[in-house]
């Protein structure tokens, strides 16, 4: 594939990376934020740090494909391996400043369920649950999840909230004592959609390149806000294409496989 | 006193029906598959598997009609996704129904932690605003925090890179829950990929993962964790998820890979003799350097 071309999941992939300032502590999950995390580092936050929450703090990305954040090239050169709650601690004390969650179904304010589909009791749908996601959500200082943009993942209101956002609007956080900010953006395979300061509703920010708005309103589950000036996504750049290309040589994460 | 007994020994003895099992503690490495195995060949009923994020020896144990309770952070397969019999227990209560008690990651190791301190509980603002304390009874809302109360598992099942006969174990790299699994733990069952002397184990005590005492079987089982990795011997075998998740999809299809690749084998070493060993044996050996523990 040219650098020119590009999947959907390797631009979710720059998008993501781009939210990650140098210097900062991430915790990092898996999947697309894997990459994402390797490419802002290889770019332009040479002095970002990972946390992976099964135990391990790292700067440089490793140098092979990771399929889960445990494969062994994830350990090696490791600033620290250590137990989960060790980890957990650098959360809870408010220390991560960026933390990445993939969502099943997300809602207007950002709540995110990866639990049920239905009634708890009796699911139409069980998903995996939480991981370390509703750790994250409540904890971090600011929070960005990806997923496929379609009309039953972005819903009106999740039916189960995993992973609280911004509950019901601006102020809901402060006011039931969740610790961290919240979530700042749904980054999708349409579109970025964003939060306003101190939270409250998603609006679009920016649709991808070759999207048009009123795809991204037709495939969203709620009447969307849209910003004033709907921008374009900026494309990934050839660097960070190399870079990810580089961690997933047979694109098993961003569907070139 | 020596505690080494072979995997069926240590399941016929230490893993009863209804027993309450915490397996898979350092999340994807270092999975004790085998010892997973087992427990389904000798047809363990109405366990409660303990967990932090569980890769799809959960959802094969599941599947297999061994479990009745989940008590866990995430149940699937990590690189694929869902748990294709984890989903058909809970929407379809096939094999059985399956009594689900989800946590997060920091709120199931606090609880194992609450047990291996003997605290009623332990108050934490992880899990506030979420929904989870609402469907899990063992965490209570109270004064805008979440009170975890204790899950105590009646044994512990770990796979360590080496282990002596006295089950004192050595297990590096990220350790997931593991500690607090086994602190909690009534029993803990140690599973080593090399056996070795007490004279290696204690030439490095800071690194011994749980205190003797508590554990009540050692098993030498090389390759037990496959397709997990373990840091310094095993590469993760990806292809072997992707499989699973594959033929999982429908339940006919789990039993046939059941059949394949645990009921139709006696062991472990059957098992191996079936997987590309070579190709996932770790190549590259990058040993720590030592530590003088000199004392005068």
């Amino acid at each position: 594939m040219a650098t020119s071309e590009y999947t959907a999941q390797e631009l979710m992939v720059a998008v993501a990376a781009r939210e990650i300032r140098d210097g900062e502590l991430v915790f990092v999950g898996m999947r697309l934020p894997i990459l994402a995390y390797g490419v802002a580092r290889g770019t332009h936050a040479p002095h970002a740090r990972a946390l992976y929450e099964l135990g391990l703090m790292r700067d440089r990305p490793p140098a092979g494909f990771l399929g889960t954040m445990g494969d062994p090239p994830n350990v090696t050169g490791a600033l620290w391996a250590t137990r989960m709650s060790n980890v957990m601690a650098l959360l809870a004390q408010g220390e991560v400043d960026l933390g990445f969650i993939g969502g099943a179904e997300v809602d207007r304010f950002g709540n995110l369920n990866t639990s049920y589909i239905g009634d708890p009791e009796r699911p139409a749908t069980k998903l995996p649950g939480s991981g370390g996601g509703a750790d994250i959500a409540i904890m971090a200082k600011r929070w960005v999840t990806l997923m496929s943009h379609e009309r039953r993942r972005l819903v009106e209101r999740v039916a189960y909230v995993t992973s609280p956002g911004h509950g019901n609007g601006a102020g809901w956080r402060v006011r039931n004592g969740l610790a961290g900010g919240g979530p700042v953006a749904i980054v999708t395979t349409l579109a970025v959609l964003r939060f306003p300061e101190g939270g409250g509703e998603a609006y679009l920010a920016s649709v991808h390149p070759g999207v048009a708005v009123e795809e991204v309103l037709q495939r969203t589950g709620w009447e969307l806000r849209v910003a004033d000036r709907v921008s374009v996504t900026p494309q990934p750049t050839p660097e960070e294409l190399a870079q990810m290309r580089r961690l997933d040589p047979d694109g098993f994460w961003t569907g070139r496989r | 006193m020596s505690k080494l007994v072979t995997m069926a020994e240590a399941v016929v003895r230490h893993v009863p029906d209804g027993a309450s099992v915490a397996i898979g503690t350092a999340l994807e490495p270092a999975i004790p598959f085998a010892a997973g195995h087992e427990i389904i060949r000798q047809r363990r009923r109405d366990l409660t598997l303990i967990g932090p994020i569980s890769d799809s020896l959960f959802d094969q144990l599941i599947g297999a009609g061994c479990v009745a309770t989940v008590c866990a952070a995430w149940v699937g397969n990590v690189s694929e996704g869902l748990g294709h019999c984890y989903r058909r227990a809970t929407e379809q209560g096939q094999p059985r129904p399956l009594e689900v008690r989800d946590h997060s990651n920091f709120s199931i190791s606090l609880a194992l932690w609450a047990a291996a301190w003997g605290s009623p509980y332990i108050p934490t603002r992880t899990l506030v605003g979420s929904d989870i304390p609402r469907t899990n009874p063992d965490l209570d809302l109270a004064d805008g925090s979440v009170q975890v109360r204790p899950v105590r598992p009646d044994v512990a099942i770990l796979h360590v890179q080496r282990a002596d006969p006295e089950g004192r174990a050595h297990l590096w790299g990220p350790l997931g829950i593991s500690e607090e699994a086994g602190l909690a733990a009534s029993q803990a069952i140690v599973c080593c990929e090399e056996l070795v002397s007490s004279e290696v184990i204690l030439s490095d005590p800071n690194r011994v993962l749980l205190p003797e005492t508590k554990v009540v079987a050692v098993v030498h089982e090389p390759g037990g964790a496959h397709p997990a990795p373990l840091q310094g011997f095993w590469q993760r075998d990806h292809g072997h998820y992707h499989e699973y998740a594959d033929r999982s999809r429908t339940a006919p299809g789990f039993h046939e890979w059941l059949e394949e690749w645990v009921l139709a084998l006696s062991d472990r070493r059957e098992y191996l003799a079936k997987v590309d060993t070579a190709g996932l044996r770790v190549r590259r050996h990058l040993h720590s350097a030592p530590v003088d523990y000199g004392d005068e």
